[in-house]
């Protein structure tokens, strides 16, 4: 393992040699993809729908959100291929369990389906997550049957508090929400791997490809971005950058990867030099 | 008439008006929105039958973009 550290060996979910058979499984269900993209942010639907496609990626995130009156076109619902994408509702904006409880319900009613994405927030300023609201809504929701996908820190002892919960993925902050800092503290995300068998899916704080690729090479079952694609200079074509990073990533950790050692090891042979040639 | 809040702005509606015939009114299709009266959700097969009452709080939520 990389920098010297052991790891525990987690069972790669499912992995098929196959990368287009490589499913995300969390709680019942299955997704085609793992790499969760959000909705927000964009300069237009169109251009959502297009980095959505680019992607790859089944699982889209919504916000639950008053209607407006005045003009129903505000709402994603006739922007969203209902067919083609599973819509995880989000709680964002939730500072008390009892708050994300109630838009899990909203949510739960407005699109069908018992998966959420918890979010319950401590603090404007960092968007960290509250812990004890955070577990506490966890297990409500858990036992209104629910499938919760719950935004964490990267707190290890968290982590194994909310899959204790009954979470159905536990979705630790690269760094925080939408700061585009990428993965600060790998070692944490290598402690909570090696601690909680629930699917984890890196959720934050991602801002380029090659912070998709990380997470997925420490072993990570999925990756949830937005800002990543949506505030790039060119959204579409970072689409497709973490598209392919993630499956870069997702290949080289099933791969396995060389040991890191201090000094070089030659590739090519040192037997068969020419009479003169090589070190002496 | 029934006087309501919906989203925080006031609304009358006729006595005997449903969820269903509220939602027609307000030109909001069924589909898409989720509606919750005093803070108790009004599930979609219901709205047929759920009656408004006068000064109901009422939130009709939809989706929008978000991560």
């Amino acid at each position: 393992m990389s920098q010297g550290i052991e790891t525990r060996d987690r069972e790669p979910q499912e992995a098929s040699t196959d990368p287009q058979d490589d499913v995300l499984v969390v709680g019942g269900h299955r997704f085609s993809s793992r790499l969760l993209v959000g909705t927000g942010k964009y300069a237009s639907n169109e251009e959502m729908n297009e980095c959505l496609e680019v992607s790859g990626c089944e699982v889209v995130t919504v916000a639950v959100r008053r209607a407006h009156l005045d003009d129903p076109g505000k709402s994603l619902a006739k922007h969203l291929d209902r067919e083609k994408y599973t819509l995880l509702p989000n709680t964002a904006g939730c500072y008390t369990a009892e708050d994300a409880c109630r838009y899990a319900r909203l949510g739960r009613e407005l699109l069908e389906t018992d998966l959420v994405k918890l979010e319950v927030l401590g603090d404007e300023k960092t968007l960290l997550p509250d812990p004890t609201a955070t577990l506490e809504a966890t297990a409500t929701l858990v036992a209104e049957g629910f499938t919760v996908l719950t935004y964490t820190s990267d707190d290890p002892i968290q982590a194994r508090h909310l899959a204790e919960a009954g979470a159905a993925s536990v979705m630790p902050a690269g760094s925080p929400i939408g700061s585009g800092q990428g993965i600060l503290n790998p070692n944490n995300i290598r402690i909570i791997l090696e601690t909680i068998d629930t699917p984890v899916i890196v959720d934050a704080g991602v801002g380029t490809a090659s912070d998709v690729a990380i997470a997925m090479e420490l072993g990570v079952e999925g990756v949830l971005l937005n800002s990543g694609i949506a505030l790039a200079r060119d959204p579409v074509r970072m689409a497709r950058a973490m598209k392919n990073a993630l499956d870069a990533g997702r290949e080289a950790y099933l791969a396995g990867r060389i040991e890191r050692k201090l000094y070089a090891n030659a590739s090519s042979p040192v037997e068969g030099m020419v009479d003169g040639t090589g070190q002496s | 008439m029934l006087e309501v809040t919906i989203n925080g702005a006031a609304h009358s509606f006729a006595a005997g008006t449903t969820i269903g015939q509220m939602l027609e009114e307000l030109e909001l299709p069924g589909e898409g929105v989720a509606v919750e009266v005093n803070r108790n959700i009004v599930p979609k097969r219901s709205h047929g039958e759920a009656l408004l009452g006068d000064g109901d709080e009422v939130e009709i939520v939809t989706f929008v973009g978000g991560g």
